[in-house]
C-alpha cells in the first residue's frame, strides 16, 4: 500500500465558494420549481424573490470565481484529457465494487479525474451560462421596462422558459449524482471532509517533492 | 498571519452569507408619499366663483326649458357650441375603424344586448340625453337650444327627467323648482352623473356591473376613490373635462384608442415600490388586479335571454322575482341572471373596438354573435390584459337575411307595434327595422350573443389586490383563457416535464442501484475477509 500525507487540496476561497454555489443552488432549485408550481413551500411571491435575490448572489459569486480561477491557474484543472478517461469509467462500473484503487490520482495539480473534468467543465462553459443568461433574459426580456426605447425585448417568453426549466433539471441530476459520488472517495467520508477543512490524506506520489514545494510556498505567501 | 486568515475565512464563510441574506431579504419601508400628495390634492372641494342664485336671469319663471338653455347660453356664449359636439349630445363619435373606414357611431345607432337599441324607442331610451326633444330621426342636432343644461348642472338633486318625455322634464304642474336648481348650477356631482351611467339598462347596476347607486354612499371596501371614509371623489375628479370633453371611454359604444381615463394619470407608470410589480404594467392593466370582483354591492345583470319574452298570465304580462327581489323573468324583457361580486373575465385590449351593425352579416356557425369586439392581443405592444364584464344574451335576428334585428320596444300607446306594450314580437320587429330602414324577411329566430364591458371601477384597497397565485397557477387561474403567451407558474411543456422527471427518477435509480452493489460486494468482501482470517 501506498503512504499517505496530508494536503492542504481545497484552499479558502475555493470552499467559500463551492459552499455558498451550493446553497445558492439548492435555493434557486426550491423555489424556481415553485415558481413552476411544481409545488407550494414559500408561497408564489417570496419564492420570485428569493429566486431573483439568489440569482444575484449567483452572479456575484460566479464573477468572483472567475477572477480566483484566472488568477490562481486553477482553471487548468479543467482542461479535458482523454487519458485514463476510459479507466475511470471502468472504475465508476466495475472496479469500484472490486474495491480497486482509483485509477487517477488526486495531486494538488491535478484534483480531478478525467470524468470530473469533463462533467465540471461542462457545468462551467455551458450549463451555467445557459442557466444564467436565459435567466437574465427573463429578468430583462424587456428592458429598460416601460419605455418607448427597448434594449432588449423579445416577444415570446416560452422559448427561454422552456430552456431554463431544462437547464433546472439537468443541474438537479448534476447535483444527485455529485451528492452520491461523494461517498466514493478513499472511505465514504473522506471528499466530503476535504471539502469542509481543505485538508486530504492524497498518496505520495512520483512528484511528491513538487507537491511539497508548492505547498510550502503557499503558505509562506501566507 | 495564519490566524487571520482563518479569522477571515470564517467571516467569509458564515457572516457574509448571513448578513446577504438578511439585508436581502429586508423588506423596504413602505413609502405612501405619492400617496399621501394624491389623497391631499383630491379631497379638496372645488369652490365655485360663481353662484347663481344670484343671477337675475335665472329668477324668471320659465315656461319651457329651452328658455333655461338659452338664459345659460346668455352667459356661457360657447359652451352650446361645444355641447354640440359632445357626445352626451350627439350619441355618435367619428372614428377610423380598421375595415369599415370613416364610421359615425354611437348609442345613437348601436345595439347591445340589453335593451338592444334606442332606434324606434327613443321617447323612452332619451331621458337620459343632454337634450330636449328627441323623440325620433326628426330631432335637430344643430339647435343649441335643444340641450338640456341642468341634468348635468343641478347640484340639488331635484331635476328629473320625464319618463318617456323624450328628454323633457316633467312640464308645467309637479315640473322642477326652476329656481332652486338654477340658483345651484355648478359642477357635476356623482349622482348627476350617477342617475344615468347607474341605472342605464333599466335598472341600478344593470348594465355595468361596477357603476352604480351604492357608490355615492359606499366605503373604501367599495371603491378605494369614493369611499364616503376615504379620498370621496367625485365622478368628474378623474373624468375632467376640456370644453366638454369627458376624458373616459366605454367600449360599448367607442372605438378608439383616445380620450381615455387612465390611473397612469395620478398613479404614475412605476407606483409600485417592489419593480416586478411595475414591470407587469407593461402588459396588464392596473385594473386586472386591483379590481377583483365587481358588483361587490348590488348585483348586475349577466344574462339576458329575450327569447321567453311576451309570455302571458291569465292574458296579460307578468314578473318573477328572487328571493333577493331580482326580477328573473320578465314579460315585456325575457329571462335575466343577476349576479353579485363576480369576478371578470379578461381579455387582452389597444383601446380600438369594432362593432356589430345593423347592417352587418351574422355567422350562424359561430357559437356565438360578438355585440363589440375588443382588439387587442399578446402580441400587439399597445395590448394589456384588462378586465372585462361579459354579458351574454339571446336576442331577435332575422334568421333569412342573417342580421340582427331592432325591435320598437316602446311607444306612447298601446296598439302600435311596441313590444313592452303589445307583448308581440313579429309586429315589434316589422315597426323597429322599418325605423332603422333594414329590410325584414319575416323569418326571426333568437341568437346567442356576447358583449364585452371593460370594468374601471370599484378599485379595491390594495390589500385586496390579487395575489400572485391568483394567475401564476397551472388549473383555471384568472388568466385561463388568455393563451397566446407563456406565463411562468401557469404554463410548461410537458414533454419537458416528463423528459425532466425521467433524468430525475433515472439518476436516482442509478444512484441507488450503484449504491446497493457497492454495499454488498463490500458485506462480501468483508465476510470472505473474516473468513480467511
Amino acid at each position: 500500500m501506498k503512504k499517505h500525507k496530508k494536503v492542504y487540496v481545497y484552499q479558502g476561497f475555493e470552499r467559500f465558494w463551492h459552499w455558498n454555489q451550493a446553497l445558492l443552488i439548492f435555493l434557486l432549485a426550491l423555489t424556481g420549481f415553485e415558481i413552476h408550481s411544481s409545488y407550494t413551500i414559500l408561497g408564489f411571491e417570496t419564492a420570485v424573490d428569493i429566486h431573483n435575490k439568489a440569482a444575484w448572489g449567483f452572479i456575484i459569486l460566479i464573477i468572483f470565481a472567475i477572477f480566483w480561477h484566472f488568477t490562481t491557474g486553477e482553471w487548468k484543472q479543467y482542461i479535458p484529457t482523454t487519458k485514463n478517461l476510459k479507466a475511470q469509467a471502468e472504475f465508476y462500473l466495475l472496479g469500484i465494487f472490486k474495491n480497486a484503487p482509483h485509477p487517477t490520482e488526486k495531486t494538488l495539480i491535478s484534483k480531478l479525474n478525467p470524468l470530473q473534468r469533463l462533467v465540471y467543465l461542462g457545468l462551467k462553459i455551458l450549463m451555467i451560462p445557459v442557466m444564467v443568461i436565459s435567466g437574465l433574459l427573463f429578468m430583462f426580456y424587456r428592458y429598460p421596462h416601460g419605455n418607448e426605447i427597448e434594449i432588449i425585448n423579445i416577444d415570446n417568453l416560452e422559448i427561454i422558459a422552456l430552456i431554463h426549466t431544462a437547464g433546472a433539471f439537468a443541474v438537479i441530476a448534476f447535483v444527485l449524482v455529485h451528492l452520491y459520488l461523494i461517498t466514493t472517495g478513499h472511505t465514504i467520508t473522506s471528499n466530503l471532509k476535504a471539502m469542509i477543512s481543505g485538508w486530504e490524506d492524497l498518496e505520495e506520489t512520483e512528484d511528491e517533492n513538487e507537491v511539497a514545494d508548492k505547498k510550502e510556498n503557499d503558505h509562506e505567501t501566507k | 498571519m495564519k490566524k487571520f486568515t482563518k479569522a477571515i475565512i470564517f467571516f467569509l464563510a458564515v457572516v457574509a452569507p448571513l448578513l446577504i441574506v438578511t439585508v436581502a431579504l429586508r423588506k423596504p419601508a413602505p413609502d405612501h408619499a405619492q400617496l399621501e400628495k394624491l389623497r391631499a390634492q383630491y379631497p379638496a372641494r372645488h369652490q365655485s366663483g360663481v353662484d347663481h342664485s344670484k343671477m337675475e336671469i335665472l329668477q324668471q319663471d320659465f315656461k319651457n326649458p329651452h328658455q333655461i338653455t338659452e338664459a345659460c347660453l346668455s352667459c356661457h356664449t360657447e359652451r352650446g357650441m361645444e355641447l354640440l359636439h359632445s357626445s352626451h349630445f350627439t350619441w355618435e363619435r367619428e372614428a377610423f375603424i380598421p375595415g369599415r373606414g370613416v364610421t359615425y357611431l354611437g348609442k345613437k345607432n348601436l345595439l347591445n344586448n340589453y335593451c338592444t337599441g334606442v332606434q324606434s324607442n327613443e321617447g323612452s331610451c332619451m331621458k337620459c340625453h343632454a337634450g330636449y326633444g328627441w323623440n325620433d330621426k326628426a330631432f335637430d342636432f344643430t339647435n343649441q337650444l335643444n340641450i338640456d343644461c341642468v341634468v348635468c348642472h343641478d347640484n340639488t338633486g331635484t331635476y328629473a327627467k320625464a319618463t318617456g318625455g323624450g328628454g323633457y322634464p316633467v312640464m308645467g304642474e309637479g315640473g322642477p323648482d326652476y329656481k332652486k336648481i338654477l340658483g345651484s348650477m355648478g359642477l357635476p356631482k356623482s349622482e348627476n352623473c350617477g342617475n344615468c351611467h347607474f341605472l342605464g339598462g333599466g335598472g341600478n347596476n344593470v348594465k355595468h356591473g361596477d357603476l352604480e347607486m351604492a357608490l355615492l354612499k359606499a366605503g373604501r371596501n367599495v371603491d378605494v376613490h369614493m369611499g364616503v371614509d376615504g379620498a370621496h371623489m367625485n365622478c368628474v375628479d378623474c373624468h375632467s373635462a376640456e370644453n366638454h370633453q369627458m376624458k373616459g371611454r366605454y367600449y360599448g359604444v367607442s372605438s378608439t384608442n383616445d380620450q381615455r381615463m387612465s390611473c397612469e394619470e395620478c398613479h404614475t407608470a412605476f407606483p409600485h415600490q417592489k419593480s416586478i410589480l411595475n414591470e407587469h404594467s407593461i402588459k396588464v392593466a392596473c385594473q386586472t388586479c386591483h379590481i377583483p370582483v365587481y358588483a361587490k354591492v348590488n348585483p348586475t345583470k349577466m344574462y339576458w335571454d329575450w327569447s321567453t319574452a311576451t309570455r302571458k298570465k291569465d292574458g296579460k304580462g307578468f314578473e318573477e322575482k328572487d328571493a333577493e327581489g331580482n326580477v328573473t323573468y320578465a314579460s315585456i324583457k325575457g329571462d335575466f341572471i343577476w349576479q353579485k361580486n363576480v369576478e371578470p373575465e379578461y381579455t387582452w385590449f389597444n383601446g380600438t373596438a369594432d362593432h356589430l351593425l345593423l347592417t352587418d352579416k351574422i355567422d350562424t356557425s359561430q357559437a356565438f354573435v360578438k355585440i363589440n369586439t375588443l382588439n387587442g392581443a399578446y402580441r400587439d405592444r399597445n395590448s394589456k390584459i384588462i378586465p372585462m364584464k361579459v354579458h351574454r344574451g339571446k336576442q331577435p335576428y332575422d334568421s333569412k337575411n342573417l342580421t340582427i334585428i331592432q325591435t320598437k320596444l316602446w311607444d306612447k300607446e298601446k296598439g302600435k307595434g311596441a313590444l313592452w306594450l303589445d307583448l308581440e314580437w313579429e309586429r315589434a320587429i316589422v315597426e323597429g327595422m322599418k325605423y332603422v330602414d333594414m329590410p325584414y324577411s319575416g323569418e326571426h329566430g333568437f341568437i346567442a350573443t356576447e358583449m364585452y364591458m371593460p370594468v374601471n371601477h370599484m378599485v379595491s384597497v390594495s390589500s385586496e389586490a390579487l395575489s400572485c397565485k391568483e394567475c401564476h397557477t397551472r388549473e383555471e387561474g384568472r388568466l385561463a383563457t388568455l393563451t397566446d403567451f407563456y406565463m411562468p407558474g401557469r404554463d410548461r411543456n410537458e414533454w419537458l416535464d416528463f423528459g425532466g422527471k425521467l433524468v430525475l427518477l433515472g439518476s436516482l435509480f442509478g444512484i441507488i442501484v450503484h449504491a446497493a452493489i457497492r454495499f454488498t460486494a463490500s458485506r462480501r468482501r468483508k465476510l470472505a475477509h473474516q473468513h480467511k482470517a
